[in-house]
């Protein structure tokens, strides 16, 4: 039996982990943007000084790794796993970091959703008494995601106001079985939500339902309020994305405007001109790294619902005119046990 | 799972609800603008290959030699991208815009090799256009052949 389930799909951890430290690397856009001074690393140049844009992605992520390590003052040796992705095909970012990084690696794909599958991966892992240090990592670069998803960058051609902005970085957490918080308490999985949507261009609209889905069976699941979180933030929904959620969660009884923010519209400013804001795995991984953890060490936040949603199209399924499947997994960051 | 048609289109009007519109009007006015002033700078070198004492035919060849050698030009030193962003078809129709969608997936792509990389991705946006392009004039010549 499945002790430590509570109702569908989310788990409460016996020995919840500690998120120790956290590692950014940023693009030199995202560099300029109002988060700025919470990432570790800013680079000058998107091409991080090698030949091509996945060795520089690959680079970010194997950094954003180490640069964790460093503040958490531990040794690559002494990590058990390593649990990374990224958005790239056969996810090279992360499997090439690990191939320097010499460590027990488990490679995941979830699209833009990979941070929270990741930790929570990570936390239960941890819990079960199979690890004491996991590493957890994504990356993405806008160059990178652009030429795979969509156009060449040197294209004259006009965005939509729907689309969004990949984020160029790479964030790492390093999670503890021993540690003084900030605890990683519950995890939610998301079920894979589907209406129907096909505009490759406004992926807000086609992860909504699923990041809607994951919200309300965490709150059903774990008999929270909406009160006893200090802060509902969610991956990469843009402004497009966060109109349709907050609609959809309203409709089904959940007001979560007041404590809502998204990192896809917090880590660029409007006048950056990436339309509905930022997105890409590394998105919800910097603010994450950066700007959370430092806002809940310094205790503005307590206890915190934290949401990645990924979108699970690829070139191929788009251009089949398949419709693109979103999902979200929601995890509790609470300072108190 | 199946699909639930009804609810997928309630929700096809919700999400609906919340794309932002596109400056119609904006945009029409920047198309004409700018594809305006690729043509003027074409009827500019027209005019000059004329004065030269260039035939019509040899000018306006020499026109559309200047005018993919202006696109890919600018598309190689990073400019072409930044007007497109403004102009939108302004600057996809004109021949410009047809060299812009050659030469920048072949800079974006020659890290795959010149024979795999640049060359065999030239042609992802530009091929269609040819081959679409050449069919109809084909159907069309024959429809005119045929009813002259």
């Amino acid at each position: 039996m499945a002790k430590k389930k509570l109702g569908t799909q989310t788990v409460e951890f016996k020995n919840p982990p500690s998120i120790i430290a956290g590692g950014t690397i940023v693009g030199p856009k995202e560099g300029e943007g109002p988060l700025r001074d919470y990432f570790d690393m800013i680079l000058v140049d998107d091409t991080y000084g090698e030949k091509s844009w996945e060795k520089a992605e690959s680079k970010m992520f194997q950094d954003a790794v180490n640069l964790a390590l460093k503040k958490a003052n531990l040794k690559i040796s002494e990590i058990d796993y390593l649990l990374g992705g990224d958005l790239l095909n056969q996810i090279i970012s992360a499997n090439f970091a690990a191939r320097q990084l010499n460590v027990p690696h488990f490679g995941l794909y979830g699209a833009c959703s990979t941070t929270t599958e990741g930790l929570t991966l990570g936390a239960m892992l941890i819990d079960g008494g199979y690890a004491d240090y996991i590493i957890t990592a994504t990356s993405s670069h806008f160059s990178t995601a652009e030429r795979q998803f969509r156009y060449p960058l040197e294209q004259g051609i006009q965005r939509p106001f729907t689309s969004q902005w990949t984020v160029t970085g790479a964030g790492a957490t390093i999670l503890a079985s021993t540690g003084e918080g900030p605890y990683i308490t519950h995890a939610t999985t998301g079920k894979v939500v589907d209406l129907g949507m096909k505009d490759a261009n406004n992926m807000g609209a086609a992860m909504a339902p699923a990041a809607a889905d994951t919200i309300i069976t965490h709150f059903k699941d774990t008999g929270f309020t909406i009160e006893d979180y200090d802060l509902i933030m969610t991956g990469d929904m843009g402004r497009v994305g966060r109109d349709i959620l907050l609609e959809l969660l309203y409709k089904e009884g959940y007001d979560i405007e007041s404590k809502y923010k998204d990192c896809g519209i917090e880590i660029f400013d409007e006048s950056q001109d990436v339309h509905s804001g930022g997105s890409g795995a590394a998105c919800s991984a910097v603010v994450l790294n950066g700007w959370l953890l430092s806002q809940i060490q310094n205790g503005v936040y307590k206890k915190v619902l934290f949401m990645a949603t990924g979108a699970l199209l690829s070139p191929t399924s788009s251009q089949q005119g398949e419709s693109i499947p979103g999902i979200a997994h929601a995890i509790t960051i609470s300072t108190t046990l | 799972m199946e699909r639930d048609v009804k609810k997928e289109q309630e929700y096809k009007n919700i999400a609906q609800k919340y794309e932002p519109k596109p400056a119609l009007l904006k945009n029409i006015v920047m198309a004409f603008v700018v594809g305006g002033l690729i043509s003027d700078i074409g009827q500019f070198f027209l005019n000059f290959y004329l004065s030269r004492g260039y035939s019509m035919q040899d000018a306006n060849t020499l026109v559309s030699i200047t005018m993919v050698f202006l696109g890919a030009f600018l598309t190689g030193i990073g400019v072409y991208d930044d007007i497109g962003k403004f102009a939108g078809a302004g600057s996809i129709v004109p021949i410009t815009g047809f060299a812009n969608s050659i030469v920048s997936p072949a800079m974006e792509f020659k890290r795959e090799g010149f024979v795999f990389g640049a060359a065999a991705k030239m042609f992802t946006i530009a091929g269609p256009v040819i081959v679409y392009g050449v069919s109809t004039s084909i159907i069309i010549g024959l429809i005119y052949y045929f009813l002259k």
